[in-house]
């Protein structure tokens, strides 16, 4: 539904904390959920301190005090995390709570604008939970200052801080977008595990990183939660729909209107350059489908993926940039890429590895299954993860490439006779697919006008089907051809001395 | 004030508001009657803007909810199927709250508020728990939200379920002291009395449209045929059967009494109890026999398919 007037974003806040305080008041007042906080906010922090003087001082005195180092920072971002926890669990029943308890529909009949309810609600469920971690982080702060003279880093405390705020964020605005899409406090905690599952993983890796000291690298963790923040928080507004909220009582099924509209997405109408089938000789009738595909339905496929190309186009730039780094940054040794040498030469790895292609279907079904699989991958990551294959290969790609040249090897050549040959189907099939990968993805986060994110991604799957069968898949077959059989051809001829 | 065009609600395959129109004028009070799923809830909250109709238009003082929902939403007080409250927090913050999302400054929202809790009896709710009200009064505190910001048209949605007589009367008295003719009220309800008593009009809507709409006594006579009189007379009575029979028709009778339909009783009646007296039959009574509602809803809501 359209607003009739837009409200400043002052307005929007100003309501939108209404909401908030309201739900705030209504978490502080519920015990079950205010004494475990308090335990995990003033006990956990205390125990965590005396968990880090004791491992130090023993590590201390076997020589470890390097774990026990390690041991504080890794303390410090569970202390974080453990509140947030509970962020998830004020999330789930945001709405579909309120949906349960019937106090849901008088707020809906409130002049709130969705975006207002939105923002409330999720600010709600942060608040408390984050207020919480930042106050444990503080106790557990001071009392390694007081008890064990230990101070944290500036820097790594903005890390833990921001890591802390941005996982809180979003692990709401995923649970959030559950609770507006189920119609039981069970079913959403049911799917909670969409949400607790990454971040289990993602804790996990920090962990890791925290004990390796790598703490640079918790700035890229940080980067992809605001990135997965920005677009959960999207689809979250896209999805928040008053109709579902109120309108579906039960959640059903419904295969057979999915096929429907997935066969529906599926089809392309018969054309032959504007003529009318009657006026086609029988024989040639068929040829409407093939013609009407190439000509009319992929170019408006491609047209409704304008944006996830250019995403992929942005991001073949980035690989660039990345193989260039990594090529500056990982040196192979001299002479591994000197390719004027002769095939026996083992440290050859660019002919050998030609030399190793078993046959054209094996390369087929290795990119085949590595565009599919990133695909997918970008189906469940809004998108991000489909762009993986391209970014991958073209900074393998670049990597060597800045290696042969920097062994002395003439770039056009190697260019022109290891890469272009296959290289001009098969990465412009790779971009394709990506592209459609990331559409598939996207659509959760930002479904097209007057279209609901369901329909949308059916269209967005019959596309990518699509594409992948009637283009990517000939590219590649003819890209495998040409690379088991002409491109070694080129090489050898070229690089076998 | 309140104006529904062809509205039709679809959800998946299910139609619960079928080519819906009606309308109703400041200053009215309509009863809208039916079954469980008539989709009575499913028209008031596209009245209110919460849903958007499939196709039609459900226009509130002019303004289509589906383009103008802000407006609409502040211009329309829904009382909800369920009171919907918030059990933890006092009524005095629970008025506040929605007074604020209303735009009310502070002191109106204190104002009209207790002054909602006094009308309905229960100024001591002012500063207690909802989960300490009584259904009863959970219903009125949300009756209370309901007429917080003063609108111009009110939805009430079966306002006085889970009510005890005493409470319900309260709540039906304030009702109708609501109306006035700059305000329109809908109000959903299955107590047929209280729809009598309430509503100038009266809709009843069977599976997703208006099966029939008219005052009470229209629908009366619309669906169960002509009041029906009874007229009952002390001696002449053969006298009396013949005068009665040369004038209207006569559809049962007994000894001393007579019942007969008539569509127009203002007029014949007056005409029989002349021709009567002249005669010398002597009138105990005249009455019209009782026509419950009732029986004009069921007949409504069974005989159409």
């Amino acid at each position: 539904m359209g607003n009739d007037t837009a409200p400043t974003w002052r307005e929007n806040l100003r309501l939108a904390l209404i909401v908030a305080w309201r739900e705030i008041q209504d978490v502080l007042r519920d015990w079950r959920l205010v004494v475990p906080i308090l335990i995990l906010t003033l006990f956990f922090p205390v125990l965590a301190n005396f968990t880090a003087g004791a491992i130090m001082d023993f590590l201390n005195r076997y020589g470890g005090a390097l774990i026990g180092e390690r041991m504080v920072p890794f303390l410090l971002m569970i202390v974080g995390f453990f509140p947030i926890s509970f962020s998830l669990v004020i999330a789930l029943e945001t709405f579909v709570g309120e949906k349960e308890r019937k106090s849901l529909e008088p707020l809906l009949a409130s002049p709130l604008s969705d975006a207002q309810l939105y923002l409330g609600k999720t600010l709600a469920a942060t608040i408390v939970p984050l207020s919480a971690s930042y106050l444990g982080i503080t106790v557990y702060l001071v009392a390694l200052a007081i008890f064990q003279g230990w101070t944290i880093p500036f820097p790594l405390l903005v890390q833990v801080v921001a890591l802390t705020t941005a996982e809180a964020v979003v692990m709401v605005s995923g649970a959030v977008i559950i609770s507006t899409q189920t119609t039981s406090v069970r079913a959403a905690n049911l799917l909670a595990s969409f949400v607790i599952i990454p971040m289990a993983l993602l804790v996990q890796g920090e962990s890791v990183i925290m004990f390796w000291a790598r703490y640079d690298a918790l700035w890229g963790i940080l980067l992809f939660l605001l990135v997965g923040n920005a677009l959960l928080i999207r689809m979250g507004l896209h999805l928040l729909n008053r109709e579902q909220l109120l309108g579906r009582e039960i959640d059903k099924m419904r295969v057979g209107q999915l096929w429907r509209t997935f066969r529906e997405e599926w089809r392309w109408e018969w054309w032959l350059f504007g003529r009318a089938p009657d006026a086609v000789p029988r024989g040639l009738r068929w040829l409407g489908k093939p013609v009407a595909l190439y000509a009319r339905e992929l170019p408006s496929i491609i047209r409704r993926s304008r944006l996830p190309f250019l995403v992929v186009l942005a991001s073949a730039i980035g690989a660039f940039f990345i193989g260039w780094k990594f090529a500056l940054q990982y040196p192979l040794p001299p002479d591994t890429l000197f390719l004027g040498g002769t095939l026996d030469e083992t440290s050859n790895l660019l002919i050998g590895g030609l030399e190793a292609l078993p046959s054209p279907w094996a390369i087929l079904g290795l990119n085949l299954r590595a565009l599919i699989v990133t695909s997918l991958l970008g189906a469940f990551s809004f998108g991000t993860l489909a762009v993986s294959t391209v970014m991958v290969t073209l900074a393998i790609i670049v990597y060597l490439g800045f290696h042969v040249v920097w062994a002395g090897n003439d770039p056009f050549t190697y260019f022109l006779v290891l890469v272009a040959p296959h290289g001009v189907i098969e990465i412009p099939a790779a971009m394709l697919a990506s592209a459609l990968g990331v559409r598939l993805g996207a659509t959760f986060a930002a479904p097209p006008a007057g279209k609901m994110v369901g329909d949308a991604w059916l269209q967005a799957l019959a596309d990518f089907l699509k594409t992948l069968l009637f283009v990517v898949l000939p590219m590649l077959i003819a890209a495998a051809w040409i690379e088991y059989a002409i491109t070694p051809q080129l090489a050898l001829q070229f690089y076998g001395g | 004030m309140i104006e529904a065009e062809g509205v039709t609600k679809q959800f998946d395959d299910f139609v619960a508001v079928n080519a819906l129109s009606m309308s109703v004028a400041a200053g009215e009070i309509l009863a809208l009657l039916g079954p469980n799923g008539a989709g009575k809830t499913t028209t008031v909250r596209m009245l209110a803007a919460i849903l958007k109709p499939t196709s039609g238009r459900a226009l509130i003082c002019g303004h289509d909810g589906a383009l103008y929902p802000d407006i609409v939403r502040r211009s329309v007080g829904l009382l909800t199927e369920y009171p919907g409250l918030y059990l933890r927090m006092e009524g005095r913050e629970y008025l506040d709250f929605y007074g604020q999302l209303y735009g009310l400054d502070a002191e109106t929202r204190q104002k009209r508020g207790k002054r909602l809790l006094e009308q309905f009896g229960m100024e001591e709710a002012w500063g207690r728990r909802i989960g300490e009200y009584s259904k009863g009064m959970q219903q009125k505190m949300a009756l209370a939200r309901t007429l917080l910001h003063d609108p111009p048209v009110l939805l009430l949605d079966e306002p006085t379920s889970a009510m005890d007589p005493y409470s319900a009367k309260l709540v039906r008295d304030t009702i109708q002291s609501l109306q006035n003719q700059h305000r329109a009220i809908l109000v959903c309800t299955h107590n047929l009395a209280e729809a009598e008593v309430l509503a100038n009009r009266i809709a009843i809507i069977r599976r997703g449209r208006i099966v029939a709409l008219g005052t009470s006594g229209e629908l009366k006579r619309q669906l169960v045929g002509p009041p029906v009189m009874e007229l009952r007379v002390n001696g002449a009575f053969e006298t009396a059967l013949s005068l009665v029979s040369q004038r209207v028709q006569v559809v049962e009778h007994g000894y001393g009494w007579i019942r007969y339909e008539t569509e127009t009783p203002e007029s014949t009646n007056p005409h029989l109890v002349w021709a009567l007296a002249q005669a010398n039959v002597d009138v105990i009574t005249l009455s019209e026999r009782e026509r419950s509602l009732e029986s004009v809803y069921l007949q409504a809501v069974g005989g159409v398919t």
